[in-house]
């Protein structure tokens, strides 16, 4: 029996997963919830345990404990009806060396019981005209990805799950790839997407959820977790005065400054330290020759709450 | 379950056929081996000789009918290995198609196959082979189609077991081809040693071979319900086997 679970705004609930392959424990304990409409991203590094959390979402594989429930439906036990309803996109997936774009497409139309998408049209919108009738094998992997996108999108799903989206892809066709993913929120789909990319995370999601070692370490808006755990701010800026460093250290909130060459780089915490720095320069005519600020993202957040870079 | 079955299995049809090898592969080689080896023994031996007679008329075409299913059988166990490991299985699995209906598009594809390997054999047979034989097409295509589908079933467990679609092919020729040998093509199981026998009769090339001479010599299929129970028990535990050890990725 369907466990119809609602709460607010969410369309997928997760409580207490956990997964384990033999003696190793790729996902303990995770619970979180996405957002009708929003793009949620699950970041942390390779071997986290993120797309094994996704699969257990998506209905293909079984959790050994905890709940999950997508669009009111157990993944599991109503795999079938979600598959209807959600579009799945899987890392490192490929299709039949020689099948055509156009069958691709028409294959996967012909998969569900209720009416699909335009594939004709989806196809054009993701660029894909030229290529109808090339093989899956000649295509270069942006177009494969964008492929992937389209049979994602064929059954006009509710939820669209997208793994590991750019991973391999060059920046520009990345780029590209984020402009269709934000399309697809345009169209009132929720979108859930695992990657190792910070700055994806940060230019895409309305929340992530930062993942190690199987487990959720925070939840939050891209920003709102820069503020929580990286709230200091950073000035870099260059002057020949004599007397900046002594003037700089005096600043309220002041927490360490470092120089070479007479460029200084001045850390503070709070929203005000910026200001209280260029207070600082007017107030003593400090003359700059140059002046920016660093703000922390989420690789900052990843490497105080991990103690390691997402890339170690 | 028939959802998408028909269309797989077209799709799967196309791409098979546009695979270099592939279609020349399982459908010329047996109507090669068949010819040549038809017109090798017509040449050496008269004839007239009454066991050349025999191999021409029963031996020959069996040994090539055996030869389609093995090659049907190889050619579902390489492209197993390479849609899984490939991602492809898992690929079509995050769709509302069922398990059952993605493997039974591959077990369509090969029987189709099967059967147009096996006309091609005989139409080829007509113009070519040293001496008319007369074979009961349709109840011979039935015979193969059914030892096709039973071997088919050892192809998915060979397809769970070897880890990688580099081995596959062999590891599977080599699990399957030495079943000829015993399979009372060459040797009458009678005269085989009864260790080897109990062996043989393990085996389920033997009933399909012991199948397909029957029908071939013009048998009643009612002489030869043993064997289709014995195939169709090799496909029952093949496939409650496979339903176990199968891996999707």
């Amino acid at each position: 029996m369907a466990q119809e679970i609602h709460t607010g705004n969410s369309i997928i609930h997760v409580s207490g997963l956990r997964k384990a392959y033999g003696s190793t424990v790729a996902v303990d304990d995770v619970s979180f919830e996405v957002n009708n409409g929003e793009i949620f991203g699950l970041i942390g590094p390779n071997g986290a345990g993120k797309t094994t959390t996704m699969e257990c979402v998506e209905g293909l594989r079984t959790p050994d404990r905890g709940t999950v429930s997508v669009v009111g439906l157990d993944p599991w036990r109503d795999k079938y009806r979600l598959q209807e309803r959600v579009g799945v996109q899987l890392q490192q997936a490929q299709l039949q060396k020689r099948i055509k774009v156009w069958e691709a497409v028409h294959l996967w139309a012909s998969l569900f019981r209720k009416k699909t998408a335009d594939g004709d049209r989806l196809v054009e919108q993701l660029g894909l005209v030229e290529k109808r009738n090339a093989w899956f094998m000649d295509l270069s992997g942006g177009q494969k990805q964008r492929l992937f996108i389209v049979l994602a999108l064929i059954n006009d799903p509710e939820v669209v799950f997208l793994d590991e989206l750019t991973t391999g892809l060059d920046p520009q066709a990345r780029r590209a790839i984020w402009e269709l993913v934000r399309g697809i929120r345009e169209r009132g789909k929720t979108v859930c997407l695992t990657t190792h990319l910070m700055e994806e995370a940060e230019r895409l999601c309305d929340r992530t959820a930062i993942i190690e070692h199987g487990r959720i370490i925070d939840i939050g808006a891209p920003d709102a977790l820069v503020q929580r755990h990286c709230p200091e701010r950073t000035v870099v800026l260059s002057t020949d005065d004599p007397t900046a460093e002594e003037r700089l250290r005096a600043i309220p909130r002041f927490e360490a400054i470092t120089s070479k060459d007479l460029r200084f780089t001045i850390r503070g915490s709070g929203d005000n330290f910026v200001t209280e720095v260029i207070r600082c320069l007017s107030e003593n005519r400090i003359k700059v020759t140059d002046f920016r600020t660093v703000l922390p993202n989420l690789e900052d957040v990843f490497l105080k709450l991990t103690g390691h870079s997402i890339r170690d | 379950m028939l959802r998408g079955l028909w269309a797989l299995t077209w799709i799967e049809i196309k791409v098979f056929l546009r695979e270099p090898l592939g279609a020349f592969g399982m459908i010329v080689v047996p109507v090669v081996v068949f010819i040549g080896l038809g017109r090798i023994v017509g040449r050496s031996v008269a004839p007239s000789s009454l066991a050349a007679s025999g191999f021409l008329r029963a031996g020959v075409p069996v040994l090539a009918s055996i030869l389609i299913t093995l090659s049907a059988v190889l050619s579902l166990v390489t492209i197993i290995s390479i849609y899984r490991e490939g991602g492809i299985l898992k690929r079509l699995r995050a769709t509302p198609l069922r398990p059952q209906t993605i493997l039974t598009a591959h077990v369509l594809v090969k029987l189709l196959l099967t059967a147009v390997t096996l006309l091609l054999t005989v139409l080829a047979a007509k113009r070519y082979y040293p001496i008319g034989i007369h074979v009961p097409v349709f109840g011979f295509t039935i015979a193969l189609l059914i030892s096709t589908w039973s071997v088919l079933s050892i192809g998915f467990l060979i397809a769970s077991i070897v880890p990688t679609a580099r081995f596959s092919q062999p590891i599977g020729a080599i699990m399957l081809y030495p079943m000829v040998a015993l399979s009372g093509l060459f040797v009458a199981l009678e005269s085989l040693p009864p260790k080897l026998q109990i062996v043989a009769r393990m085996l389920p090339l033997t009933y399909a071979v012991s199948l397909l001479q029957g029908i071939l010599k013009g048998d009643a299929w009612s002489a030869h319900v043993g064997d289709i129970v014995a195939l169709t028990v090799v496909f029952a535990v093949c496939t409650a086997l496979s339903a176990k050890v199968f891996r999707w990725e």
